[in-house]
């Protein structure tokens, strides 16, 4: 008699426990992608309209660039959408993927204190700015975590010719936002691209100092993942994702999504 | 005091006896009880006395087969009898009174349907049936100790031992403990029974095993040991001088 | 904006506008950590109990392990059964990674030394007061196992409460193996360390206090009902 209301909570907690784990469709495919993707809000508004077009659900994994690479080699995703174009082309190269093709560019920004003490804004160009940043030694926070973005702002210190060291230069190892939410926190230096700085909430004294250098430009590039290498993925709708992305209605997509009324991507595919 | 209580009955000796050959317990190192020698047959009431730490504990486990000896042998001459034992402090289990009960009868193997009646029928004779329901840890030491009768009543034993089971009760408990022993015996069952209240064992014992600093001073039939023990331990030990 | 001022108004938004999204993200969480419990007590609780009554060659190392492994970084949980489960790796074909699924196995992972080896500690107290009475009964070692467990029940609901908090408190490991898939795998903490990353810091310290609310709910819960058990039984 002691053992019934015992029995009934875990058959209880059991039979919720079973419900809303069973997969609802196998319509999806799952995406590798970045966290600048996911949190801006770009895949948020973009990926309804591709799964109201072809009823195809896209499970979105937004991890850092290098890891999303791991997680495609490995045949966890069945397409991947990253923004590190000769990281890209190498993954082709070494037979992972079949094809890659140019999906949309947004830049990068140097994001800095509202009092400017390194004097960047002024600047006419990022490797100035870059410059001016090591000449004062104002506090910079750097991903440091292999990242597309990280990648990128190495190659800005090396056009600068300046190699970042020393106390001011803080590698901290985070995705976009944590280091974001850093640098807000000590007042530093900051490269980020632009669509997770338009979304991100917490800037508190932090202000965009540069923009605008054609070497801030950042390509996204969407992969088709080998179906010899990879045979249990769903290269079908997998490929249709590819193409809605280059369409006109996915480049449109792309070019409709906002944040506060500011276009955040913007789409380039090659229209062949 | 009934002289027909301190009639050696020998009803029962169907049960095996019980035979200690020369058994010794050490504890790193040290010798706690033995070399011993006894044999016990029957269906006395026999009582263990002796002052604190000469062993009567040790000789109920090694008797029940709690223990084994570090040396020497424990042996049941014949078939092993069915066994109970009722500790100082009643183990019960955390369930109701009834639920204690219905469990020994489930690991004895009582079919399922009779549980409930045996155990109320036993709950009964000892003065618990209004306590069924209760909690057996939130029962007051003599009811407990009752509850663990109850439960060693219901495995039918052959032979009881009972390790100074009245120790921590208040005078109507212990009377009411007494009684169960001698319904017990009444039923056929031997008792082995440590206890340190001599009245007590005047009024239990058939015969009385009396150990001191682990080894076995003397056993004796009850009526010769109260009026003319062997030993001068024995005198001593009545005397109430024998401490340690 | 101050954040933690925020916050509180947030969470009680949250609470109060049933905003199914979060429902979504709460019953999740709440599926896949009960999930997680369930399987690890089932598993641990006999272990433990087993640990607590025999003694074998190899069981000190057991011990020692399970000891060890109940401080497990749950990144590293994750990390193993990532690899475990990826397509490159053994158990790839089941096609579980990035489910609920995943997150529940990372999970039990995680819990299950938690639980056996708080579960040896209790029943070798018990079976210390127990067994004389129990040997005494004829009561053998296999049966001794459920009766102890049953008698140990209400210090062994706090040792499954334990699993539950690290359960449900745990990101590193959900993270890595569900993927934190917007509507599929998103939990709580993953929702929590998303919105961190946007700097949306009021809601994510919202998320948190939802959080802490329910795993306040269930502790209280189970608290209620374990006072009120112990109080009655003794």
């Amino acid at each position: 008699m002691t053992r019934r209301p015992f029995a009934t909570i875990a058959l209880a907690l059991a039979a919720l426990s079973g419900t809303g784990l069973a997969q609802a469709s196998d319509d999806y495919i799952v995406l590798a992608s970045t966290t600048s993707t996911e949190a801006s809000g770009l895949f948020g508004a973009i990926i309804p309209r591709f799964t109201e077009a072809t009823g195809i659900e896209v499970r979105v994994v937004a991890v850092g660039t290098g890891q999303a690479f791991e997680i495609a080699r490995r045949g966890d995703a069945d397409s991947l959408l990253v923004h590190d174009t000769a990281g890209e082309e190498r993954f082709v190269e070494e037979g992972y993927g079949t094809e890659r093709a140019d999906v949309m560019v947004n830049d990068f920004v140097i994001i800095g204190p509202g009092g400017d003490p390194a004097g960047i804004s002024e600047a006419e160009t990022v490797a100035e700015a870059m410059r001016l940043i090591a000449e004062v030694e104002a506090p910079f926070a750097s991903r440091g975590d292999d990242s597309g973005t990280h990648r990128a702002e190495q190659r800005l210190w090396e056009t600068a010719g300046v190699e970042p060291g020393g106390s001011w230069y803080r590698e901290l190892g985070s995705g976009m936002g944590p280091t974001l939410n850093t640098a807000a926190a000590m007042d530093a230096y900051v490269m980020s691209d632009r669509a997770t700085w338009v979304a991100f909430e917490n800037p508190q004294d932090l202000t965009l100092l540069f923009e605008g250098d054609e070497a801030l430009f950042n390509q996204y590039g969407s992969l088709l993942i080998d179906p010899e290498r990879h045979p249990h993925l769903k290269h079908d709708l997998a490929e249709q994702w590819h193409r809605w992305l280059l369409s006109e209605e996915g480049q449109q997509a792309i070019a409709d999504f906002t944040v506060n009324g500011q276009p955040l991507f913007f789409p380039n595919a090659h229209s062949d | 005091m009934n002289d027909m209580l301190r009639q050696p009955t020998d009803t029962g000796t169907g049960i095996a006896p019980l035979a200690f050959e020369a058994v010794t317990v050490t504890h790193r190192g040290q010798p706690l009880l033995g070399p011993l020698d006894l044999r016990l047959a029957g269906c006395h009431r026999t009582l263990v006395m002796g002052p604190n730490g000469a062993g009567k504990s040790l000789l109920l486990r090694l008797a029940h087969g709690l223990l084994a000896p570090s040396a020497g042998r424990v042996s049941w001459e014949g078939t092993t009898p069915r066994q109970a034992m009722v500790f100082q402090r009643p183990v019960l289990l955390k369930r109701s009174a009834i639920d204690n009960l219905t469990y020994a009868l489930a690991v004895s193997g009582t079919p399922r349907p009779e549980r409930r009646d045996r155990a109320r029928e036993a709950l009964a004779r000892f003065g618990l049936a209004p306590l069924e329901k209760r909690p057996a840890r939130v029962l007051s030491g003599g009811e407990q100790q009752r509850l663990a009768l109850a439960r060693a009543w219901l495995t039918r034993p052959e032979v009881l031992f009972l390790d100074e089971p009245t120790s921590a009760l208040d005078p109507a408990a212990i009377r009411a403990v007494e009684e169960a022993v001698l319904d017990f015996h009444r039923r056929g069952t031997r008792i082995l029974m440590t206890t340190h209240d001599l009245n007590q064992a005047r009024r239990l014992a058939d015969d009385v095993v009396l150990l001191y600093g682990g080894r076995l001073i003397e056993h004796t039939p009850a009526e010769r040991f109260f009026t003319q023990p062997r030993t001068p331990e024995g005198q001593a030990f009545l005397r109430g001088e024998l401490v340690w | 904006m101050p954040a933690d001022a925020n916050a509180f108004q947030t969470a009680l938004a949250l609470i109060l506008g049933m905003d199914p999204v979060l429902l979504g993200i709460v019953a999740l969480s709440v599926q896949v950590s009960l999930s997680a419990v369930l399987i690890a007590a089932l598993l641990a609780l006999p272990l433990g109990a087993a640990l607590a009554l025999w003694r074998f060659p190899g069981r000190g190392a057991i011990v020692v392990t399970l000891n060890a492994l109940m401080g497990l970084p749950p990144v590293v949980a994750g990390l193993a059964v990532y690899l475990l489960l990826s397509r490159a790796g053994p158990l790839g074909p089941l096609g579980l990674l990035f489910t609920p699924t995943a997150m529940v196995i990372a999970q039990v992972i995680l819990i299950l030394p938690i639980i056996a080896a708080l579960t040896r500690q209790q029943i070798e107290e018990l079976h210390g007061e127990y067994r004389d009475q129990l040997r005494s009964l004829g009561v053998s070692r296999p049966r001794m196992m459920p009766t102890l467990l049953w008698d140990a029940r209400f210090s062994l609901i706090t040792v499954i409460l334990a699993g539950f908090g690290r359960a449900s408190a745990e990101v590193g490991a959900v993270m890595i193996v569900g993927g934190n898939i917007d509507g599929v795998t998103r939990v709580m903490t993953t929702a929590i360390v998303l919105e961190t990353s946007k700097g949306n810091l009021p809601l994510a310290l919202g998320l948190g206090l939802v959080l802490l609310g329910l795993v306040l709910l269930v502790n209280a819960a189970a608290h209620l009902v374990g006072e009120t058990a112990r109080r009655r039984l003794g």
